[in-house]
């Protein structure tokens, strides 16, 4: 089907791009994207595909807004304290661009079900606050050989690296298994600057529109790291490991499984 | 020896490890970092053990468990 005059309005900056064309259009528009965390990182992430009319976002979380979720998580108004997070996301990405497709996922993503829900998408985004849903995601997703972004934030620092199935490593090729709980602080406990989210996220979503038009190179293979205090990026070679236990020679976790962990502080 | 510690060039005596690195950078829980030395990863049981030379590249892979 032909765009709309108001598509073509909508999408000109993009159209107009040598990288995207009506072509590339097309396909952010035929796109499946999942979020999973509809907070600092995913807040930002989620503006930004709907607003690049990304066809089908889903949005995975099951927090109510909070008071203090709004120095940072920008999809969400003071109005929206109380309301479910992916409701109030919805309503804000349907603001923004009503032709999208927002699905909203009202639950803790674990083992159970997270096959389940990143199985009808093309990129999934990992927006979440702990090291278990963070490991969940990456297992799940070089399971189901789906495309992942993972990004983490804290302080004045944040990191992102993309996964694709065949190229490069994973998640737990870095970081092989979750710290101790409170062995490392949480940014609820070590706080993080709100904008933080949104150059991170942003950077997720950026990641995401990149895979879907297949332009450019991907975060595969590398850590990007951003310290704003000294307003230093670097991108860190990642090595293989090739005795990696979900997507080395010899893998030993077959399935998705859940760390203990409080689920108050999962999502 | 010259060695390059996060992408700068640092001078360290001959002999340091991988642990005395982390002690004199003051990298914040120095167990839960990964490591890699010119382009692979360091076992996270071998830090003492690792001794770095001249020219070695060195990158510290921090836990970032915040995003909600």
């Amino acid at each position: 089907m032909p765009f709309t005059n108001d598509q073509l309005q909508r999408y000109s900056r993009h159209i107009i791009l040598q990288e995207v064309g009506a072509k590339g259009q097309r396909k952010l528009c035929e796109a499946k994207v999942l979020i999973i965390g509809a907070g600092g990182l995913g807040a930002p992430a989620a503006l930004y595909l709907a607003a690049a009319g990304i066809g089908t976002i889903g949005i995975a979380d099951a927090d109510e807004v909070d008071l203090s979720n709004l120095q940072r998580q920008v999809i969400h108004t003071t109005p929206d304290v109380g309301k479910a997070k992916v409701l109030s996301a919805q309503e804000t990405m349907n603001r923004i661009n009503p032709e999208v497709t927002v699905k909203t996922y009202r639950t803790f993503v674990m083992a159970d079900n997270i096959m389940e829900l990143i199985a009808d998408y093309d990129f999934i985004l990992d927006g979440t606050d702990n090291f278990p849903a963070k490991f969940l995601i990456n297992d799940a997703c070089v399971l189901a050989g789906k495309p992942f972004s993972h990004a983490g934030i804290i302080r004045f620092k944040g990191q992102l690296m993309t996964y694709v199935p065949g190229q490069g490593p994973c998640y737990r090729c870095v970081f092989r298994e979750p710290p101790p709980p409170d062995a490392v602080p949480t940014c609820k406990q070590a706080g993080v600057i709100g904008a933080m989210g949104g150059v991170i996220g942003s950077l997720q979503a950026m990641e995401a529109i990149k895979y879907i038009l297949g332009k450019g190179d991907l975060l595969t293979g590398y850590l990007l790291t951003y310290d704003a205090l000294k307003m230093d990026f670097r991108k860190i070679r990642l090595p293989r490991r090739d005795t990696c236990a979900v997507c080395g020679k010899s893998p030993t976790i077959l399935a998705p499984f859940d760390y203990a962990q409080a689920v108050c502080e999962l999502g | 020896m010259t060695i390059t510690v996060a992408g700068n060039k640092k001078e360290y005596p001959d002999g340091l490890t991988v642990a005395a690195l982390l002690a004199a950078e003051n990298v914040e829980t120095p167990e839960y970092v990964t490591v890699s030395l010119n382009d692979d990863f360091v076992p996270g049981d071998s830090f003492d053990q690792t001794v770095l030379g001249d020219g070695d590249e060195v990158e510290f892979m921090y836990f970032m468990g915040g995003g909600r």
